[in-house]
């Protein structure tokens, strides 16, 4: 594998990146995200789980200004976050989505640079005129494109339509254009739907790595073995409230949890075969 | 399946008695040139004479001897070979045998109905129709050949130069000679003639050739298509007609790629386009000390034009700021809105309704002849022996803006905000989420297109000598559409075509001026039907269009490698050292 890419701007040494407080979502009479506080410090991996319908995804839409809460606040190293999806980025934050939402008729490559656009300052006049500050930034755009390939394994694609990759390809594809947007905070909707359990643990292999480089993480998934190898902390959320919040294996054998997913059972038989 | 196995076996056994049907066909067209088609002389640009053939029949000659190749190749070419195998004989004598058969038909009917009845038309004609309906049953007897593997053809640099040059000098040929033509029929005539030439050259193979060749020397072919044009005006000879038409296109081209910007590469729907054009003549003539004028101020060309500019990309700012949040149809609804609101408010500039700047419905006439650096643009001159007058040099001044026009459109397109722009069509939500200023790149290719218009009106007031809001009406704004649609959104060579066409063919057929937009509109229904991506596409286009379509992607992927290495050659190399 090629050298890493500096990814993280700022230093990775702990401290709170994303405090969410008392965020609420309130559509008309439904209350999809109720009072959630939740907080991510640098170089964390933090899952977000909970069955069908939680808020979850409403939730990352309200951190990724998607949507604006109806109450509570937000705040991103310490300055509060603003509503735009676009400053959001600006911010330091980036997403990928739980259904995949390339741009289908781009290259690899051109998909990954359209994630440089926050980071580079070339006019319309620089770019007509083809100055000296559009060619350094388009060269510059291309080669960090291109190591960024290189650190998902997408290199030897970079020329591929990238409605023409296959499935697993495409999410990584997804989390290197999240990448080029230097992010501190990389949040994954649901990076492995779909995959198959050798896709599963590349994914794992990719996250930890994303890691290594100073990035916290923010996980929504739905697959348990995934989460809990790969969270450091899980907060478990169930009809747009926290249920419980902390390490993995506590969530894991929280009697709640297993309630939310699966139900209360009628009888205790002697040797509960519950999963 | 089997059935068609069995009918293809059962054609198969035909195929050498087809290929010598259509030689046979292609000999009798060419003895029909021979012989006179018309009775009458006026039809055609005359057509009545024995062993003589008109310039028209010897187009049609020309057209003979390439069915007869297509037709005669395959008997010939025997054994195996790359030009037996990559070149699609058999689809192009097909096509070959439609365009006889069309062109006949077009010349008796055009005899038909110039010289009053059938009764005019002599056997040569006839003969001319028979040969058709051979060539074209012949043609449907052949099985259609694989798809032509021309473009693998190598060909030396020198060679290609030299196909660029003679493929240009020939559409110069064409379109000087097809100008010239002042008879209605005729002018349909060759113009069947050269749409059936052309397919029947796209079925074989040849443009695929071409295009390879074009792709390879880019620059060369940018630079010989201006110098082409830059030519065009030597070979009118001084005559004012067609160089007043062709100035137009030059017009109507400039002002619909800049439509094309909003249009094409960021997918905002723009109805009333034609005011910014307004916008900008009524700039410039209101300041160029024309009598007519109301503002005493009369700068230097120079100055008005970026003025007439950026007074047509305020307007633009001020339609798009509230419009551009919203998507596509309201913006429709509201440009329409505007274009008609532009209009409207300039005929009631006319003193008694509110302040007097434009005369009315009057508008700004006498404007005067454009001056840049002491050169009256009204003025002729002579030039290596031909007489450059008025019209050609408003025409060569519009090659310059055009061609500003085509550096801007290319340059936007092949950077950051090009990238931005495609990602806001393909996904605007997934491209505000990536961090890219969806709206201001919106607003910026508003505006931009607003203000390439307002430089182009700003010529067009002195090129029409006076400038009425009667002349930039809704339809103007749904032709510039039509124009883009046609043409090939989001690609600079489609529009221009699509303009040309547009332009053009009403000039040339007055006869039909009066079904001008019936005609247009089937056009347009057709082509949505067929060729939704327009006449010359983008290739991301075509995809959007041919979503299900997984060779067509491959194609595409492919060309956007060999266009990515062509503007990045280091980037390529460093790839092969991987």
């Amino acid at each position: 594998m090629t050298a890493a890419p500096e990814v993280a701007r700022g230093s990775a040494t702990g401290g709170v990146l994303l405090d969410a407080h008392n965020v609420t979502m309130q559509f008309g009479g439904l209350r999809a995200v109720g009072n959630v506080s939740m907080h991510v410090s640098r170089g964390e991996i933090v899952g977000l789980i909970g069955p069908n319908g939680a808020g979850k995804t409403t939730f990352f839409n309200c951190l990724t200004g998607l949507y604006k809460p109806t109450s509570g606040s937000v705040t991103f190293a310490g300055q509060p976050l603003p509503p735009r999806p676009r400053k959001v980025v600006y911010a330091g934050m980036a997403r990928t989505f739980q259904n995949i939402r390339l741009f289908h008729n781009m290259t690899a490559l051109e998909n990954v640079m359209v994630g440089r656009y926050c980071r580079t300052k070339t006019n319309a006049i620089d770019a007509v005129l083809r100055l000296p500050r559009h060619r350094r930034e388009e060269r510059e755009a291309t080669d960090r494109s291109r190591e960024l390939l290189a650190f998902v394994g997408l290199e030897k694609k970079a020329d591929t339509l990238s409605r023409n990759l296959p499935y697993g390809d495409q999410r990584r594809l997804e989390i290197a254009r999240a990448l080029a947007t230097d992010p501190q905070l990389l949040l994954l909707d649901e990076p492995t739907a779909g995959m198959n359990p050798q896709e599963t643990r590349e994914a794992e292999d990719l996250i930890f790595r994303i890691r290594d480089l100073g990035l916290a993480v923010l996980v929504i998934e739905h697959d348990m073995r995934f989460i809990f190898n790969l969270c450091d902390r899980v907060y478990c959320l169930v009809r747009g409230e926290v249920l419980v919040e902390g390490a993995g294996d506590v969530v894991q054998n929280d009697p709640r949890v297993i309630e939310a997913y699966i139900g209360k059972p009628t009888v205790i038989e002697e040797d509960g075969n519950d999963a | 399946m089997s059935d068609t196995t069995t009918s293809a076996n059962r054609l198969a056994r035909y195929q050498t008695s087809a290929h010598i049907a259509g030689v046979v066909a292609a000999v009798l067209g060419i003895v029909s040139v021979l012989l006179p088609w018309s009775y009458a002389h006026e039809p055609l640009d005359d057509v009545a004479y024995y062993g003589a053939p008109s310039p028209l029949q010897y187009n049609y000659l020309g057209l003979m001897v390439i069915v007869l190749v297509m037709f005669g190749a395959p008997l010939a070419l025997r054994r195996k070979g790359k030009f037996r195998d990559r070149i699609a004989w058999n689809t192009g004598a097909r096509f070959g045998g439609y365009a006889m058969l069309a062109t006949a038909l077009v010349a008796v009917a055009g005899i038909g109905i110039e010289a009053g009845g059938l009764v005019n038309v002599d056997p040569g004609g006839w003969i001319a129709v028979a040969a058709g309906v051979l060539a074209t049953a012949a043609g449907l007897v052949l099985l259609p050949s694989a798809a032509p593997r021309t473009g693998t053809f190598r060909t030396p640099a020198w060679g290609q130069i030299l196909a660029i040059a003679v493929g240009l000098a020939a559409v110069l040929f064409a379109a000087a000679y097809a100008l010239g033509l002042t008879d209605s029929g005729a002018f349909l005539f060759y113009l069947t003639f050269a749409l059936g030439l052309a397919l029947t050259l796209v079925r074989v193979g040849l443009f695929g050739w071409l295009a390879q060749c074009a792709a390879d020397n880019k620059k060369v072919l940018v630079f010989a298509a201006f110098l082409v044009a830059f030519l065009f005006p030597f070979t009118q000879n001084g005559s004012d007609a067609n160089m007043s038409i062709a100035t137009q296109v030059l017009f109507f081209s400039a002002t619909a790629l800049g439509l094309n910007i909003v249009v094409g590469m960021v997918g905002l729907l723009d109805l009333g386009y034609i005011a910014f054009l307004g916008a900008g003549a009524f700039t410039s003539a209101s300041l160029s000390g024309s009598l007519f004028a109301h503002i005493n101020w009369h700068p230097p060309f120079i100055v008005t034009v970026l003025i007439s500019g950026v007074v047509s990309s305020l307007l633009g700012l001020l339609i798009g700021t509230p419009t551009l949040r919203v998507s596509g149809d309201y913006l429709a609804i509201v440009t329409l809105a505007f274009g008609e609101i532009f209009r409207i408010t300039m005929n009631n500039l006319d003193g008694s309704d509110g302040p007097n700047i434009t005369n009315g419905s009057n508008g700004i006439n006498n404007v005067p002849e454009l001056g840049l650096f002491g050169f009256n643009f009204g003025d002729p001159h002579v030039m290596l022996g031909v007489t450059i007058g008025r019209f050609a040099n408003y025409f060569w001044l519009m090659l310059i803006v055009l061609a500003l026009i085509m550096v801007v459109f290319v340059n936007l397109n092949r950077s950051r905000i090009g990238r931005g722009w495609v990602a806001i069509r393909e996904d605007e939500l997934a491209a505000e989420a990536m961090g890219v200023n969806t709206f201001g790149l919106k607003l910026l290719a508003f505006a931009g297109g607003a203000f390439l218009a307002g430089v182009a009106g700003s010529v067009k007031a002195h090129y029409d000598v006076s400038v009425t809001p009667d002349q930039y009406v809704f339809l103007e704004s749904a032709f510039l559409l039509a124009a883009v649609v046609l043409g090939g959104m989001g690609t600079v060579m489609g529009v221009l075509v699509g303009a040309t066409v547009l332009k053009l063919l009403p000039e040339k057929l007055r006869f039909f001026s009066d079904y001008r937009l019936m005609l247009f509109g089937l056009l347009l229904v057709f082509m949505m039907r067929f060729r939704p991506e327009g006449i010359i596409a983008d290739e991301r286009r075509q995809l959007e269009f041919h979503a299900e379509d997984e060779e067509l992607a491959e194609e595409v992927e492919g060309e956007l490698i060999a266009y990515h290495d062509h503007y990045n050659p280091d980037a390529a190399k460093t790839e092969e050292l991987r």
